[in-house]
């Protein structure tokens, strides 16, 4: 059974979002969301699944909590979605806690037991379905929470004011320039070929990020802008936390300041959850196919301007290093080979993980789950020991994370296990690592 | 728009900067800007290690400035900038320094006729809104964007008018949000607002609001809408109406709404920017009428020709007989004119105008590295390294063309007729 001391952690957005439900809303809601917003894909999938539990070997929770039955990815839709279905809709307070906390906190979403089922079934989207229920009951973590509310409210996931974010680019122009003569951020630069876009923890807390890409595009020559106004965050917490009005609403956000700014292309930086919201679950939503305008994470990016030769590596990292996998870009876009690449053309001492490329597994903070905050963080870490073992398998001393919640996730695992490692983005690599001076 | 009385119409062609020069000159030289009736060509250019000016035809403004950015020409041709001096932020308007300082000052916008300019502003951490000078005298703890009356006379801003406590998702849900109407908050608090709009009188205010966590509909003056809805778009007033108009999600598919009740018949996978005919009497929005496939939708009917990755939103002839829109398909971009794309295709189209009978339709855009203009599906042959947007004057007989060919910046009076090849 599920470990009990995670099921009597205290999480005040869902526990006072109970105390709010009546029997009726509940059975409204969850009805309201199965007849009305789930795809005839759900059906399938439910009707599908012949309960065999290839999927558990897929999950870290499952692999990293003793290969306990209750952490499989079935498990976790037979103690959630199909309770829902059996029961009409008619479940109680304490079954949506259990639910809210398998949902929000034992899943990220990250799709790698889709690939182990037979079918493919795609568990994370039952999964997702839950959390927009809970979403809708007013059942989600609270600091998952308080992050929609501030995409709700800025457009951008940490509360960044819109003149702090103005401030911070021009800060980080400075020390751009201080690095590399004549670079430069281009605000709100009509028809340039890039739009950079960023998530709002660079601004927030690591705004040397962003004075990074500034050199690395100086040294390309790229003709790029940032914009100064909303629209510039590209993440989107409101995807995992079941908010798909305030989703959308930041996305399209993101997609119109591109277009208003008339960019050939956006460029995003190294962020996989926020890969997925703007090329996927964003714009399907708003009803776009596919993005309006060609987006590419920053992997891609990197891969174009060394192999093209706009950027030429002069020092290469000697430490041993290994790379994680981020679940939205390799799992979901295929950017594991571009990916080696860039870190080879890097390092000198490249030790890969096993399992990799779509079969890593994912960091455990991503979809959302690192959003839950500090209740749920022992709970995270117990969930993802298998991480830790393969980290300290490779013996290397870096981990090369081009994503922020892998960024996060990874440092935690580290901090936690001891693995006396430590971890950076291709980003901060890049730009110790390439030719300034032709 | 530039005030187009204030546009000298005598055909021929004046090259007012050597950009080269002033390339030459600075260190730095920054994106450059033309005024609306083509006089002038401004940049921002560094003159010491710290210290950046305001470069207006060649000629740099005295003050020195230690930042300056988002240049901007006001429909009247006078110039703004946004400087910091002696660590303080304020507007510059042709080089006049407000007398007021801020700690930070963004987000411009001018009255029609650009003699109201206005900037949001933070002073001691909190947040208002600045007209020619005056910031308001209320601050609020946060403010993300405003609206500027057609005279500039009031100003309608989104603010925060109570403080919110670290991860207070509680707080939250009471509604810590309003609209300040010329500093005066309205007295309802809401979870959100957004995109708040004026009426033709500058007198009412209409604005998107978020009633609970998962209901949203339209405020007027503080009094929302009973008809509530799971999402809405920017609301817009309809001219010469008293309506309010407002994209509305109703069962998973949006139309639009008017007054809280459904105003077209249609429903479709998307819908938002809608646009008006001067006379109010007819509306355009971009539409998704089936998945994945965009176009506009005039009086509720959707455009046969449909487009693959975006339209932007329609604009009316001043007529109102004629809907134009930018369309993009393939990663191809190119304008669409009552419904039928133009054969050309572009790497990049600006917003197209109309002439005043509604005959003509031009834009810049952008092939291969080249700006071009474009008139009713043909590409005038001149091409420029850069060019801004084409102006059309009162009569429809010229054109107003501001570019830069080999580094100089010219501004020409073109007959139209010579576009039109």
């Amino acid at each position: 059974m599920s470990d009990p001391t995670d099921m009597m952690i205290a999480d005040a957005g869902i526990d006072e979002g109970i105390k709010k439900l009546t029997p009726e809303r509940i059975e409204q809601t969850i009805r309201h969301v199965l007849d009305n917003e789930s795809a005839a894909r759900m059906k399938v999938y439910l009707e599908t699944c012949v309960h065999c539990g290839l999927c558990a070997e897929a999950c870290h929770t499952y692999n990293s909590r003793d290969r306990d039955p209750d952490y499989a990815p079935v498990a976790k839709v037979k103690n959630t979605l199909w309770e829902m279905v059996k029961r009409k809709g008619k479940v109680d307070g304490p079954f949506l806690k259990n639910a809210a906390r398998i949902a929000f906190t034992e899943c990220g979403a990250c799709r790698r037991c889709s690939m182990y089922c037979p079918f493919g079934i795609d568990i994370a989207y039952q999964i997702m379905t839950v959390r927009r229920i809970c979403s809708l009951l007013g059942l989600v973590p609270q600091y998952l929470q308080d992050t929609t509310n501030s995409h709700a409210v800025t457009s951008n996931q940490m509360w960044v004011q819109p003149d702090d974010w103005i401030d911070t680019l021009m800060w980080q122009e400075e020390e751009a320039m201080s690095e590399l003569s004549g670079a430069r951020i281009p605000l709100d630069k009509e028809g340039a070929d890039v739009f950079y876009s960023v998530i709002a923890p660079e601004p927030k807390i690591l705004a040397q990020l962003i004075g990074n890409m500034a050199v690395i595009m100086k040294a390309a020559n790229i003709d790029w802008t940032m914009p100064s106004a909303d629209g510039w965050d590209n993440s989107n917490m409101a995807m995992y936390s079941g908010d798909f009005e305030v989703m959308g609403r930041v996305e399209r956000a993101h997609w119109e300041r591109a277009a208003q700014l008339r960019v050939k292309r956006i460029v995003m930086g190294e962020c996989g959850h926020a890969y997925r919201g703007a090329v996927y679950d964003g714009p399907k939503w708003l009803a776009w196919k596919q993005p309006p305008i060609p987006m590419v994470h920053a992997v891609e990016f990197y891969y174009e301007l060394i192999k093209s030769g706009k950027l030429v590596i002069k020092r290469k990292i000697e430490e041993p290093v290994t790379v994680q996998d981020p679940c939205n870009i390799v799992r979901g876009r295929g950017l594991h080979d571009k990916l080696r690449y860039v870190i080879k053309a890097l390092c000198e001492d490249f030790r890969d993980m096993e399992p990799r490329h779509e079969h890593n597994y994912c960091c455990a903070a991503g979809g959302g789950v690192i959003n839950c905050g500090p209740p749920w963080k022992l709970s995270r870490m117990k969930s993802i020991r298998c991480k830790a073992d393969q980290l300290a398998a490779t013996k290397a001393s870096l981990i090369i994370t081009p994503c922020h919640n892998c960024h996060s996730g990874i440092e935690d695992i580290i901090g936690h296990y001891k693995l006396g490692m430590h971890v950076k983005f291709i980003n901060e690599l890049l730009v110790k690592a390439i030719d300034l001076e032709s | 728009m530039p005030n187009q009385a204030t546009v000298d119409w005598t055909a021929g062609k004046k090259t007012v900067a050597d950009l080269g020069e002033i390339r030459k000159e600075y260190s730095e030289v920054r994106e450059f800007v033309a005024s609306p009736d083509g006089e002038r060509i401004a940049v921002v250019v560094r003159k010491d290690d710290d210290v950046v000016g305001v470069c207006v035809n060649g000629q740099v403004w005295e003050q020195d400035l230690e930042k300056a950015w988002h240049l901007a020409f006001g429909p009247d041709n006078r110039l703004t900038a946004l400087v910091r001096v002696d660590d303080e932020w304020t507007v510059a308007v042709d080089g006049e320094l407000w007398e007021e300082r801020y700690e930070f000052v963004w987000n411009t916008k001018f009255s029609a006729d650009g003699s109201r300019i206005a900037a949001q502003m933070k002073q001691d951490m909190r947040y208002g809104v600045s007209v020619n000078g005056q910031a308001w005298e209320t601050l609020y703890a946060s403010c993300r964007d405003y609206a500027l009356s057609g005279d500039g006379e009031s100003v309608a801003a989104l603010v925060q008018v109570e403080d919110l406590p670290e991860a207070d998702i509680f707080k939250f849900l009471e509604g810590t949000w309003s609209v300040a109407v010329n500093e005066q908050p309205w007295e309802r608090k809401y979870l959100n607002v957004y995109a708040p709009c004026f009426d033709e009188t500058g007198k009412r205010v209409a604005v998107e609001v978020r009633t609970d966590a998962t209901q949203y509909t339209v405020a007027e003056d503080d009094e929302p809408w009973e008809t509530k809805y799971t999402c809405v778009w920017e609301p817009s007033f309809r001219p010469g109406h008293r309506g309010i108009v407002v994209p509305v999600r109703v069962s998973g598919a949006w139309t639009l709404a008017e007054g809280g009740k459904p105003l077209w018949k249609n429903r479709f996978m998307q819908l938002w920017r809608q646009r008006f005919s001067p006379d109010g009497k007819r509306i355009a929005a971009v539409v998704a009428p089936s998945y994945g496939r965009w176009t506009i939708a005039v009086d509720d009917v959707a455009w046969d020709q449909t487009f693959g990755d975006m339209v932007l939103a329609p604009l009316f002839s001043p007529d109102g007989k004629h809907v134009a829109a930018t369309v993009k398909q393939e990663n191809r971009w190119g304008v669409a004119v009552d419904g039928r794309a133009w054969s050309e295709t572009f790497d990049m189209v600006w917003e197209p105008v109309f002439s005043p009978e509604g005959d003509v339709v031009l834009a810049k855009v952008e092939r291969d590295g080249r700006y071009r203009l474009v008139a009713n599906d043909r590409l005038w042959k001149p091409t420029f390294e850069l060019l801004w947007d084409p102006v059309v004057s009162p009569d429809g007989k010229h054109v107003l063309v501001r570019g830069v060919v080999d580094e100089k910046y010219f501004r020409q009076v073109v007959s139209l007729g010579e576009i039109m090849g």
